[in-house]
């Protein structure tokens, strides 16, 4: 069956199965930034933004997103570009395997409190996962992130 | 997971239809446990164009349609303001951001699962669920049926009230399911829930009476509704942990809990 997302702004045409979910249709599509980890809501690496709230896209089944807005990370580039920026400075970046989802969700949480503290960054991030950094960096570099108004 | 057809009524009749018209038709809520409770589906019916996705404040309570979302819920402020916002808390610790936005309350209740978290906060706060055929059913009444009702759940009401609320989560890690949880309310009397025993939440009404018959309650009184909670909440053995263990969590924070809200 076909049904139409608008990805990154641009509203595409896609051929899917109906128990397909949005991560194996967008990978299947070259979307390749969103990552599969888990593929059991566990790890948070295939976060998607879904009409601008994250969610993970390994459990969201392509067919209910039909007429809805998908970003991947590309879709926010000048944000993301901003954050690894930050990462870049504290050295809060290793693999880099988590670093699209761990975008989106910032970038949404800066949607929601762009004054969220050390403790709301850790709350809201608790779902994306990355096994290397430690955390620590990341967190200082989030907050810096947030506070930037350019 | 198999899903043969997908299927987005336009009408509450047409959903109960076609839920009713095979014994293997399924309503999907947010989809989050989706692929550890459905292998193979005939139809999937999705409710999203139904209007069920709302949070509606009355004078007297709260109404919450079932495909509200979890994280919807957790953030709304009459719904933080229900018993020193237990609900809320409780969300908050399931899962990430990322889940709480696609889970829905419908999908949280009607899945009747044994590590929710939920099913226990929901029944000390007397929540009421509405359902399309059957009407109206306390949330208790549903959790102890054997069968889940081929029904459309629209709505879960909870009266609005002010008085103590207290929730703990005891897992591994903070994403992974209860090993034991605890709600406690105590507005005109005490209510207490245990779950993810590793079976479905239940009220400890015996303890609950014994607590509520006294004006005072003093440490002793707590160690002996502990021994009656002992008696009458069932706990075992699952992959996250022991039996044994559960008892000594559940005599520590049932405790705490008491202490708290009294």
């Amino acid at each position: 069956m076909k049904i139409d997302l608008i990805v990154n702004k641009q509203k595409k045409t896609f051929l899917i199965e109906p128990n397909e979910y949005l991560l194996d249709v967008l990978r299947r599509y070259d979307y390749q930034s969103v990552r599969r980890g888990c593929d059991n809501t566990s790890c948070g690496v295939c976060t998607v933004l879904l009409d601008n709230k994250p969610v993970p896209s390994c459990s969201v089944l392509a067919i209910r997103c039909e007429g809805k807005e998908i970003t991947t990370v590309e879709g926010i580039a000048d944000e993301a570009e901003k954050l690894a920026h930050y990462f870049g400075e504290l050295g809060a970046d290793q693999c880099g395997y988590c670093n699209p989802s761990m975008a989106l969700t910032v970038y949404s949480l800066k949607q929601e409190n762009k004054n969220a503290s050390v403790e709301e960054i850790k709350n809201y991030l608790v779902g994306n996962l990355c096994r290397c950094t430690g955390y620590v960096a990341q967190h200082e570099a989030i907050k810096r992130y947030l506070g930037d108004e350019s | 997971m198999e899903i043969k057809e997908f299927f987005k009524p336009k009408s509450l009749s047409e959903a109960f239809e076609v839920l009713n018209a095979n014994s293997n038709n399924k309503i999907i809520g947010g989809g989050a446990w989706i692929k550890i409770s459905l292998k193979k589906v005939d139809t999937l019916i999705s409710l999203e164009e139904l209007n069920l996705n709302y949070i509606k404040e009355e004078k007297d309570f709260i109404e919450i349609g079932s495909m509200s979302s979890l994280r919807d819920m957790e953030v709304n402020e009459g719904i933080k303001s229900l018993a020193s916002g237990i609900l809320s808390q409780a969300i908050s610790n399931i899962m990430g951001v990322t889940v709480r936005n696609i889970a829905t309350i419908g999908g949280s209740v009607m899945g009747k699962f044994a590590f929710s978290d939920l099913l226990g906060v929901l029944q000390v706060l007397d929540a009421e669920l509405m359902f399309y055929h059957s009407g109206i059913m306390n949330i208790e009444d549903f959790v102890n049926m054997t069968k889940i009702p081929k029904d459309i759940l629209l709505a879960i009401r909870i009266k609005k009230q002010s008085g103590k609320g207290y929730f703990k989560k005891i897992a591994i890690t903070h994403l992974d399911f209860s090993i034991l949880n605890i709600a406690i309310t105590y507005n005109e009397g005490i209510k207490i829930a245990v779950g993810s025993r590793p079976n479905i939440a239940i009220r400890a009404r015996r303890t609950e009476e014994f607590l509520n018959s006294f004006k005072i309650i003093t440490e002793d009184k707590i160690n002996e509704a502990v021994d009656i909670a002992f008696e009458e909440i069932k706990l075992g053995d699952n992959s996250r942990a022991s039996k044994d263990y559960r008892e000594i969590l559940m005599k520590t924070y049932l405790k705490r809990a008491i202490r708290e809200v009294m």
